[in-house]
């Protein structure tokens, strides 16, 4: 079934089950593999993008949920929260293994467009369903306080 | 020869134990309460009745006493880690809606309604006996401003509470059905709206 989409500010049309999870629709069909797949059961946060500002698992999330909504993936985030969580995060050399890094990145930016100077407790509870198994916690916290410095 | 009659035991003990479930899963008939001749007893007995779905793990994993809800029939802490935010309805950043959308998805096992959202802190039956949750039930200060008609038609039909029936995936769902459901409750009203001892 052909069902319209807005992703990164571009118009595509994917011919599949409107069940069919967001996440395999993104990586499969419009090839946009910077979202990661990690547990499948909106765990571990790996597959996070945002839809109309806000963070959705997109691996829990059927693609139906998303027609006529603006879908940003880790390809195409570019708001200036966006860009101040990046060049915070190569500035403090967050990622180690970086396989969990696309999630934590879209779920940091949404946190920063709705609360730019954000507490340790706000970031402890916008980041508590990105999973890092390099344990890169530390970094990530003071990555997202920096980029707010950035953004002040 | 054995090995049949050990099966037949089996089976009568599998019986046994199905039915015993079927049991606990079941309501009684707002009907059947007809015959507790007191009209405030009866008004308690068909309260508790009704507590057989308040207090079932399915509704109050949402009616968390903190900032944190439960989930499954053990009523463990939601994982991850999620709290009830200035709203309701999650964290900045971390919303019910990041996992829950407008219906079960049963291909990553996550629950869904449009209006996923935890219970106001007012309303926390977690931690609360059934007298105490009845008081909070019939008081408008802490059910939303709600007449008891008003409760009687939220519990029978509001769709959030129908969910309890139609979790999705192996979820248990509350006892009974909602049409009995709000059948208890509206016999319940009827006579006195009595909250148990």
């Amino acid at each position: 079934m052909p069902i319209s989409l807005n992703v990164n500010g571009q118009s595509r049309e994917v011919d599949v089950d409107p069940a069919t999870p967001l996440l395999w629709v993104l990586r499969e069909d419009l090839g946009l593999t910077g979202t990661k797949y990690g547990c499948g059961v909106a765990q571990c946060g790996a597959c996070t993008v945002h839809v109309d500002g806000e963070t959705l698992r997109s691996c829990a999330a059927p693609v139906r949920i998303v027609a006529g909504r603006k879908v940003t993936t880790i390809e195409g985030v570019s708001s200036p929260a966006a860009k101040a969580v990046q060049k915070a995060w190569v500035d403090l050399d967050v990622v180690q293994c970086g396989y969990c890094q696309s999630g934590q990145i879209m779920s940091a930016t949404a946190l920063l467009e709705k609360k730019p100077r954000p507490t340790d407790q706000d970031i402890d509870q916008a980041m508590a369903g990105n999973i890092c198994r390099c344990a890169t916690y530390h970094r990530i916290r003071a990555a997202i306080h920096a980029a707010a410095k950035q953004l002040a | 020869m054995k090995l049949q009659t050990g099966k037949s035991v089996s089976t009568f003990f599998l019986a046994l134990v199905l039915s015993g479930a079927a049991f606990a899963a079941d309501l009684r008939p707002a009907d059947s309460f007809a015959t507790v001749g007191d009209r405030a007893e009866r008004s308690r007995a068909l309260f508790a009745e009704a507590g057989k779905v308040i207090q079932h793990p399915r509704c109050l994993n949402c009616h968390p006493v903190g900032e944190r809800p439960t989930q499954g029939t053990d009523m463990h802490p939601h994982s991850p880690l999620v709290v009830r935010g200035a709203d309701d309805e999650g964290a900045v950043g971390m919303r019910c809606t990041t996992c829950h959308q407008d219906a079960n998805f049963d291909p990553a096992g996550v629950p869904g309604h449009p209006l996923w959202h935890v219970a106001p802190k007012k309303m926390a039956w977690q931690q609360q006996s059934l007298k105490q949750i009845c008081e909070q039930v019939k008081d408008p200060r802490r059910n939303g401003g709600k007449t008891l008609s008003q409760i009687q038609e939220h519990m029978a039909h509001d769709t959030l509470v129908g969910w309890a029936w139609r979790p999705g995936g192996t979820r248990e769902p509350a006892p009974g059905t909602q049409e009995q459901f709000g059948a208890l409750i509206a016999a319940w009203i009827e006579t006195g709206a009595a909250c148990p001892r």
